[in-house]
């Protein structure tokens, strides 16, 4: 007994947290930060209120008639059918409303797809399953991965406010400028989506969309990758911050410097070696966030899908130390195996490739260094 | 012709029972050219099915019920959202109206039988071989397809798994399998026809379904090269879709849409049929527009060819071609109106009764012009970039196909199952099934409305937490609108096995040659031609 009006009690809470949470979640869509997501809105809520109105009108005749021309009530049915009038009237009506519907979705059409004149343009490449930006008029680019927690996902610790919706390093953007949107992927179709600027568009491999926003108020925004796209579609965040210029331009200037440092702190390191202890450390970190989610953290794959790499011949053997490395910078065309070459430092490369070859009892003692990675890059080159 | 029309009798009488019993067992099933015995094989199917891939949704809706991974991972959730939605197109709905048109087709023209009988058998016999080869993939290492029911390339060439293989080979096996539905079904309507049964006096339902026939012809061969373009694509070294070797992947969209769009229209279309037969029936009223009925339709199926891309507007179109598609595909919404004010003109000042087929058929009514009214917003481009791939579109297609073409198919199962089994359903079961069903279905769709405004994306496994209670309750719908199922089979099962007697016309006010046939009707329904006038 004590279960059924418990039982009674959580289906009772539902309905009231359904109202309560009414208040947080947003029933329609959001109005958006930018002029054009405003004419979207606007353009929603009239062809809204125009199917409701048409909704009301049709339904209403028909619960008059069930109400009404019911044989219960002894009604005798009327036996007429056909009248050419009533149907162009119907026939008519529909085409008017629907072309005073085109008229503005014309318009807001148009100047959705205008990306002329844009003040900042940014590189925006999908691949599975994080972002990369790059900024054509600044040397910055970088890319933006899932901050959640796995732990989070598997139920394992509390979830965090924007679970799901949060990256390791968010698109910075300024306010009040034209900022234009290049769209492609590495791999299979993504689908670049921001709610709060109405902009929703295809990365296609070998080709490349545009789009555009002019942000006014200035905010972190966020959004996800909207076309599916493998096993991790659920799970590549779109976060975007819009900052006033001045404060754009001090930040892009400060990243700029920051990559800059860091190329040439590479080029240094090339002649310094890592311990295996540093490596396996450095390594691990690496491949739990760009590895993992296809050859598992404990490196045994997904039969069928992702080969293993505990115990394989690539990673176990000596000889093939150099198409090991040849993989992991160059990719395998015709497979997922991405080519890290250009989203991993030398160091994380080659911190990366030890770990594959001594964790999870691969145990080869081979320690491979910065310096073996930039010999087989440029090596390749030639 | 005379020959074929001579005195029955001249036959002789072992002649005529061995014509008009069939076989017992197994064998009956399996060689039978009889178009009674083929659409019930087909209804059967098409009701299994129903429950795999249901079972699948409820495997979605168990894992979406809360944020977090609880029951199973990404690339299985994939899988499910991917077969759920092949085997309910392909494996539920349309061969529950193949099933319907081989039943009643025939008897509504006055025909003896379909036109190319054993085609019949081989169109139905091969489909179980292309659902276990597609169930089977789920098994296989690395599971069966996950790239959507949609499969959109590269994902589902450079990227899948080897299940792609088996995946492509049966949907070759059902796509044959429609094709051989449709011809049987055009050569049926073309010759077949009893005398003084002129174009302009076929019941809707059959002008519904050959119009469908001729989308299926059309757009079933195009599937057919998509997935071998795809089989070549991920086997053969070709690059249909691969840019790097001059291939386009959004050419693959626009092909698989051309198939894409016309198939929604073919799983739709006979619901119109059927509709507008129920509808008359219980208003004890005419039809209000026949012609202007088949007009809307024949348009319909016309324009259907004219809309693809608007399944595509995110892909990058130029600004004109975004703009073509707009238009003609909010020029839909005027013959599609024009069949709804057409029903609820003949509802008006008619006598009306609410038996289950009735009820059915006004659920329909309503619902899939809330389906049909949400497509109109998807219509206009601008608002599209915010509702493409959110769970808006996944209410909108559900209320079109669940509330539209599944209640359709439900109403038409109640509407003949006295004429099929001569015996009257349990009429208080059906409504218990109608009202559960009714109210799990808005529960479990429309809810999605807004969840996929406020921007959750679909086919993911996990979400943000402020989706999270809708997500519980839509769920609960889920679960209520698969258990209320079984209400349905609880009905069937007891009308099969006995009930009230049907008079031949079961419903008072139902009109048509059917009805004139005994219930349940001879192995071969007119063995003469009767008269139409």
């Amino acid at each position: 007994m004590a279960k059924t009006s418990r039982y009674r009690c959580t289906l009772l809470s539902l309905l009231f947290v359904e109202t309560a949470a009414a208040a947080e979640l947003p029933l329609n869509m959001t109005k958006g930060v930018t002029d054009i997501s405003h004419q979207v809105y606007d353009l929603h809520m009239t062809i809204l209120y125009v199917c409701c109105a048409i909704g009301l009108v049709v339904f209403g005749a028909m619960f008059w008639a069930i109400l009404h021309h019911r044989k219960a009530k002894g009604v005798q049915p009327a036996q007429f059918h056909e009248s050419t009038k009533v149907e162009i009237l119907w026939t008519a009506i529909p085409v008017v409303i629907l072309v005073v519907m085109a008229i503005p979705a014309t318009k807001t059409l148009i100047a959705m797809e205008d990306t002329s004149d844009a003040e900042v343009t940014i590189l925006v490449t999908g691949s599975q399953w994080k972002w990369h930006y790059k900024y054509l008029d600044y040397p910055v680019e970088y890319y933006s991965l899932l901050a959640t927690p796995q732990k989070q996902i598997q139920n394992k610790i509390a979830k965090g406010e924007n679970y799901l919706l949060e990256v390791d390093r968010p698109l910075v953007i300024p306010t009040g400028k034209k900022v234009r949107f290049l769209m492609t992927s590495d791999d299979v179709i993504h689908s670049w989506w921001v709610p709060a600027f109405a902009v929703k568009k295809d990365a296609n491999p070998g080709y490349i969309n545009e789009s555009w926003a002019k942000v006014n108020v200035p905010g972190i925004y966020r959004g996800q990758c909207a076309e599916l796209c493998g096993k991790d579609h659920g799970f590549m965040p779109v976060v975007v911050i819009a900052k006033e210029p001045a404060e754009f331009e001090s930040w892009i200037q400060q990243q700029a410097e920051t990559q800059a440092k860091a190329k040439a702190a590479e080029q240094e390191l090339l002649s310094m070696n890592m311990t295996m202890a540093e490596a396996m450390a450095l390594g691990e970190k690496t491949y739990l966030g760009y590895c993992a989610a296809c050859h598992q953290p404990g490196g045994q794959g997904l039969p069928g899908a992702f080969p293993a790499l505990k115990g394989s011949k690539m990673a176990t053997t000596a000889t093939e130390l150099a198409a090991h490395i040849d993989i992991v910078l160059n990719g395998k065309s015709g497979t997922a195996m991405q080519a890290f070459g250009k989203q991993l430092t030398l160091q994380e490369i080659a911190a990366v490739i030890t770990y594959e070859r001594n964790a999870w009892d691969n145990n080869t003692g081979d320690l491979v260094q910065a310096a073996a990675i930039h010999a087989a890059k440029t090596g390749n080159k030639e | 012709m005379s020959t074929i029309t001579t005195d029955p009798h001249a036959h002789g009488d072992h002649h005529e029972e061995h014509h008009h019993s069939p076989p017992a067992g197994l064998k009956r099933w399996l060689y039978t050219t009889n178009h009674k015995d083929i659409g019930t094989l087909y209804l059967l199917f098409a009701l299994t099915m129903f429950f795999i891939g249901g079972a699948m949704a409820m495997v979605i809706r168990a894992e979406l019920f809360q944020p977090g991974l609880q029951l199973v991972q990404a690339d299985f959730f994939n899988q499910m959202t991917t077969v759920h939605g092949l085997i309910m197109v392909f494996g539920a709905v349309m061969p529950a109206f193949t099933g319907l048109a081989n039943w009643l087709i025939p008897m509504m023209v006055g025909a003896p039988d379909m036109a190319l009988p054993r085609m019949n058998n081989w169109s139905f016999w091969i489909l179980p071989f292309a659902f276990s080869i597609l169930l089977a993939s789920l098994f296989m290492e690395g599971g069966g397809p996950g790239f959507g029911w949609t499969f959109y390339a590269p994902l589902s060439t450079k990227y899948s798994g080897d299940s792609t293989a088996l995946f492509v080979f049966s949907v070759h096996i059902m796509g044959i399998s429609s094709i051989m539905g449709a011809i049987n079904v055009i050569v049926t309507i073309f010759n077949l026809r009893a005398p003084g049964m002129t174009w302009m006096k076929m019941p809707l339902f059959v002008w519904t379904w050959l119009i469908t026939a001729f989308l299926l012809i059309a757009v079933m061969p195009v599937l057919a090269g998509t997935v071998t373009m795809v089989l070549t694509d991920k086997y053969f070294g070709t690059s249909f879709f691969d840019a790097a070797g001059g291939g386009d992947p959004v050419l693959f969209q626009h092909i698989f849409w051309f198939f894409g769009h016309p198939e929604v229209y073919i799983m739709i279309l006979p619901a119109f049929g059927i509709v507008s037969s129920i509808v008359p029936t219980f208003a004890r009223k005419p039809l209000f527009g026949y012609a202007s009925m088949v007009y809307a339709t024949s348009s319909i199926a016309l324009l259907s060819f004219l809309v693809w891309a608007h399944h595509m507007f995110t892909t990058g179109m130029p600004v004109f071609a975004e703009l073509f598609f707009m238009y003609c595909t909010m020029l839909i919404a005027v013959p599609t109106g024009v069949k709804v004010f057409n029903w609820v003109a003949t509802m008006w000042r008619g006598a009306m009764t609410f038996e289950v087929p009735m009820m059915f058929a006004l659920a329909f009514i309503v619902l899939f012009t809330i389906g049909g009214l949400s497509g109109l917003m998807l219509a206009i481009t601008p608002a599209d970039f915010q509702y493409h791939d959110t769970y808006f579109v996944v209410a909108h297609f559900h209320y079109v196909l669940v509330t539209g073409a599944i209640f359709s198919i439900i109403a038409a199962a109640y509407y003949w199952l006295p004429k099929w089994t001569g015996h009257m359903y349990d009429e208080s079961l059906g409504q218990w099934h109608f009202w559960c069903s009714l109210i799990s279905v808005n529960m479990l769709f429309f809810p999605m409305h807004f969840v996929g405004l406020a921007g959750m994306p679909r086919r993911i496994p996990d979400y943000a937490l402020q989706f999270a209670d809708f997500n519980a309750f839509i769920s609960i719908g889920g679960f209520a609108f698969g258990l209320s199922q079984l209400i349905f089979v609880w009905v069937l099962v007891k009308c099969i096995r006995g009930g009230e007697k049907a008079t031949n016309q079961v419903w008072e006010g139902a009109e048509g040659l059917e009805w004139e046939l005994s219930s349940p009707p001879p192995y071969h329904s007119f063995t003469t031609p009767p008269h139409v006038k």
